[in-house]
């Protein structure tokens, strides 16, 4: 076990879940320094997994079933800030509905435990453990808001739908193993007989499970609800940090022991994917709630993100990690203006609450409109470039059809975009919104719209960052 | 290296917005922020000029030409500019500061927020005009669509949401397919270089496709019929200062990008499509010219001219004779002067009258005499009266479209005629008649900016109606260049 180290990360994770667990519930009134101790478990995990796990080669463990490379590392670091920006700017929002409890940063980290569980797997079972522990983790954060009985009613049926899908997910599992005599992922690879047509019955409903999770059409239903009913710096942590681990799962388990069988899964995920971004596109024109929409269109995101995987080469899977780095970036922009649609403790999220908000709050409606035009994909911001390294990655594999698709795809979905924007930009002015928002909200949104405006300036950085992902 | 003059052209416009952004908009420093954006665009204008004047028209090489790695291993951050391109910037940089007087009298509300939209377009455009590279010029052409989005849509009329959103709609739809072109060229080619590819030439199996992509985004930008339905929209409730923008400059970069990307990057394909070309340009003329006859809006009636212009411009390109594509410039470039000119007449009448109807005006000719003689100039100068830069564009278009198709030119000729129907009728009910409507006593003349801006643009109407030289030789060797090479291509394809 001279390879311990590089789990350090879950350990130290796993060690300070407990230990903030047993503090909350011995210590009264303690939910600031949980809070604050958890920010800085997040981040003390991420300075480790750097440190440990970023440079070093393909590593596995445990009797091969779990591996660290550089794709889990890197995908790993991303989770963990990303769920550190999620949790420090959703205090404010918690302390509004008096939910600000040491549970939310306990729960938060669970899952975030259990995502990494994921991203590290090697084997069907590990893999399935971690699903469900973030899983479990995330059916209780969505009913977090529990007097409100939409909160409980997301929380419910989220948990119904995950159940189910989880159950098609056991089963698949079940079939591949039946098949392969393993639950490992090598030793799947090794034993693969295309002839088995049981065995791609095994893939489908995995896929099935993760397209699940990762709320890609058609398993997309529970999304619009759950988004909606969950407080909003649930549906923040919900768009964002899950879709990152299932995406790497869903790379690894198609490329590490499936990938003699791409021609199977290539049609599922390109179906998938195309579904899933004129869907998203259509769906999103009609509604009236920001969060729905917001749910719509991270559907329509996933589908991008599923087209590089489609792609079935390194630099597909290298674009769609671009792909969901950016847009996790746009999303917290997004969200940090949805958090600041705040009067009197109450927050706004109908999409005709952000009528005139140019002239009322020039600064906000600014980032706003830049997150926008680059969620809708218009050069010169960064989503344009995330979609431009996809579809490079899906046109090098001559899938012509599903370029064009995506592409005329992103002109629907420019449409709802550009609704919002015409809203703030050409419609009557409302009453004013507060202004005193914490400090960590404005930074990140700061952060945020700036990132993406000069995106274009250093477009090399973050493909040097992932062009070292090597899977195949 | 020397200095980066195309840069610092692009950029400056952008400095001064980012400047204008940060100084604190209200009533008082909207004054100095428009001396601000009034001077980064004055020395945008002569910065190109000197450029001009660096300009060796000799050669058809590109000149000036910086590059950088901008994506590792994957584009490089080129620009550089031919005979072709150096007049569009000219146009931009000379239209962009007209505008920025010409916001006085007609922008009330939210000034620096427009002069900054005004001074981003700016950058965006010359970025378009001077880009070697097909992403960088994706980049450029498709970034421009955010600013003039807000500036219809924030700034414009009544139906302004509509024809905010049926711009920025068609226009993306017509691109993203060239997006799928031109990444399908990258993995033809390994390069999206425009030099590399002119020296390389693109596969002839795949020319046609990729022709077509191009021509869908181009189509709807120049526009050409039948998908030219969003300009009059747009023109109608755009506030002056972006109708001006969207006639003079963003037009432009739908011709530029047929002759620099569809004639010089797929020879072959431009040849089996040329017909197609010449319907729709022949349509567009003859079609949209009596469409501008019924109008009974001024701003409409225009934009509906503006289409018919351009496609003489589309006919003039496809040509494929020196002349025609010589007349297909000029007669963009004088489109660009005049448009924007008309456009400012119709925007001086209805900043005092508030209505854009010709129904009522008449028999103001003299009420505000100096509007009047202006107002002729341009009149005359849109429907190509010899001496006025109108004439040459569309004389040295016909005369190649002689040389290349009989028939095509015959139907094109009669499209002059109703050219001149509509223009000279839309005058005489504008200026002459009887004055019925008595509120229009009250119209004062033209105020200095407008006088200024007026002459601004009517000085080089004129001069280069009696002068062409100085466009045709700037010009010439790059258009010699490129049709040899066309020819070249179609020849060894086939």
């Amino acid at each position: 076990m001279e390879n311990l180290h590089l789990v350090l990360p879950e350990i130290f994770l796993s060690l300070s879940i407990m230990f903030l667990l047993i503090l909350g519930v011995f210590k009264k009134n303690s939910s600031r320094l949980v809070q604050s101790l958890s920010l800085a478990a997040l981040i003390v995990t991420a300075v480790i997994t750097f440190n440990e796990t970023i440079g070093i080669n393909e590593t596995k463990l445990f009797n091969n079933s779990i591996v660290i490379d550089y794709l889990s590392s890197l995908m790993k670091i991303i989770t963990l800030l990303a769920t550190f920006l999620v949790l420090i700017i959703s205090s404010n929002y918690l302390k509004t509905f008096q939910i600000f409890k040491i549970e939310y940063p306990i729960l938060i980290l669970s899952s975030v435990l259990g995502m990494m569980v994921m991203i590290n797997s090697n084997d069907l079972i590990v893999f399935y453990m971690g699903l469900e522990l973030q899983s479990l983790a995330l059916y209780v954060l969505a009913t977090f808001n529990r007097d409100q009985i939409k909160s409980s009613e997301a929380g419910l049926k989220y948990f119904v739908l995950s159940a189910l899908s989880s159950g098609l997910l056991l089963y698949g599992c079940s079939l591949i193993y039946g098949f392969t005599g393993s639950t490992n992922f090598n030793v799947i690879a090794n034993q693969l007989n295309s002839n088995e047509y049981a065995l791609t019955f095994g893939i489908v409903f995995i896929l099935v499970g993760l397209a699940f999770k990762i709320s890609a059409v058609p398993f997309h239903m529970w999304a619009p609800d759950v988004y909606e009913g969950s407080p909003t710096s649930v549906t923040l942590f919900f768009t964002m940090v899950p879709k990152i681990a299932a995406l790497t799962v869903f790379i690894r388990f198609l490329y590490v022991p499936f990938l003699n069988l791409i021609d199977q899964w290539q049609m599922i995920l390109i179906f998938l994917s195309i579904a899933s971004m004129l869907f998203g596109a259509i769906a999103a024109i009609g509604q009236t709630n920001l969060k729905r929409l917001v749910a719509y269109s991270s559907i329509g995101h996933v589908g991008y993100a599923l087209a590089g995987v489609a792609a079935g080469t390194n630099d597909g899977i290298q674009s769609s990690v671009i792909y969901i780095t950016i847009y996790v970036l746009m999303n917290l922009g997004l969200f940090s203006c949805l958090l600041m649609l705040k009067r009197d403790n109450n927050y706004y999220e109908k999409i005709d609450d952000l009528s005139g908000l140019s002239k009322n709050h020039p600064m906000l409606a600014l980032s706003l409109l830049i997150i926008l035009f680059s969620l809708a994909g218009i050069p010169p911001l960064a989503g344009f470039f995330a979609k431009f390294y996809v579809f490079k990655a899906v046109i090098e594999q001559s899938m012509y059809f599903l370029a064009i698709v995506g592409l005329l795809s992103t002109v629907v979905a420019a449409f709802y975009y550009l609704r919002l924007i015409k809203i703030m930009y050409f419609d009557e002015q409302k009453e004013k919104y507060d202004t005193d928002h914490g400090f960590w909200l404005k930074f990140s949104l700061t952060a945020s719209t700036l990132l993406i405006l000069i995106y274009f300036i250093f477009p090399s950085q973050l493909i040097e960052v992932v062009s070292r992902i090597n899977i195949i | 290296m020397n200095f980066p003059i195309l840069s610092s052209l692009i950029l400056l416009p952008s400095i001064g917005a980012l400047f204008l952004f940060f100084t604190k908009s209200d009533k008082k420093n909207n004054f100095t922020g428009k001396y601000v954006a009034l001077f980064t665009s004055a020395v945008n204008f002569f910065l190109s000029i000197y450029l001009w004047i660096l300009f060796d028209p000799t050669t058809s090489e590109f000149q000036f030409v910086e590059e950088r790695i901008w994506i590792k291993d994957l584009i490089n951050y080129k620009v550089g500019v031919d005979g072709i391109s150096i007049l569009f910037i000219l146009l931009t940089t000379f239209i962009t500061p007209l505008c920025i007087i010409s916001v006085n009298n007609s922008i009330k509300e939210r000034l620096s927020e427009f002069l900054i939209a005004v001074l981003i377009m700016e950058s965006f455009m010359i970025g378009v005009f001077c880009s070697l590279d097909l992403v960088i010029f994706y980049l450029f052409f498709e970034a421009g669509l955010i600013p003039m989005f807000l500036i219809i849509g924030i700034w414009g009329g009544a139906r302004r949401v509509y024809s905010a959103f049926k711009f920025f709609l068609y226009t993306l739809l017509g691109s993203v397919l060239m997006l799928v072109a031109i990444i399908t060229i990258y993995w033809l080619n390994g390069t999206t270089d425009v030099v590399e590819l002119y020296n390389s030439g693109i596969d002839i199996k795949y020319q046609n496709l990729l022709w077509l992509a191009f021509f869908s985004s181009f189509a709807v930008k120049t526009p050409m019929w039948p998908v030219h339905t969003w300009l009059p929209d747009a023109h109608v409730e755009a506030p002056t200062a972006g109708s001006v923008l969207l006639a003079a400059i963003l037009l432009k970069m739908a011709g530029y990008g047929f002759i620099r990307f569809s004639l010089g990057l797929f020879p072959a394909a431009s040849e089996i499509f040329t017909p197609l070309i010449y319907t729709l340009s022949v349509i567009a003329i003859i079609f949209t010219s009596l469409m501008a006859l019924m109008q009974e809006d001024m701003k409409k009636l225009i934009a509906y001219s503006s289409v018919a212009h351009m496609g003489y411009v589309t006919l003039g390109i496809f040509t494929i004779q020196q002349q025609g594509i010589e007349g297909s410039i000029i007669q963009m470039i004088s489109h660009g002067l005049v448009s924007a000119a008309l456009f400012l007449c119709v925007g001086v009448v209805y900043d005092r009258m508030h209505s854009r109807l010709i129904d009522t005006y008449g028999g103001i000719v003299s009420i505000i005499p100096k509007y009047s003689v202006l107002f002729m100039l341009f009149t005359l100068a849109a429907l190509g009266l010899p001496g006025t830069s109108g004439f040459v564009g569309e004389f040295l278009i016909l005369m190649g479209a002689f040389k290349d198709n009989f028939l095509v030119a015959v139907i094109a000729s009669l499209g002059v005629i109703i050219g001149a129907a509509y223009m000279l009728w839309l005058y005489k009910r504008v200026v002459f008649g009887k004055l019925i409507n008595t509120d229009l006593k009250q119209m004062f003349d033209l105020n200095r900016s407008e006088l200024f801006i007026l002459s601004c643009l009517a000085v080089p109407t004129l001069f280069f109606g009696f002068y062409p030289d100085p466009l045709i030789n700037t010009i010439e060797v790059s258009i010699s260049d490129l049709i040899d090479q066309y020819n070249f291509g179609v020849a060894s394809k086939t």
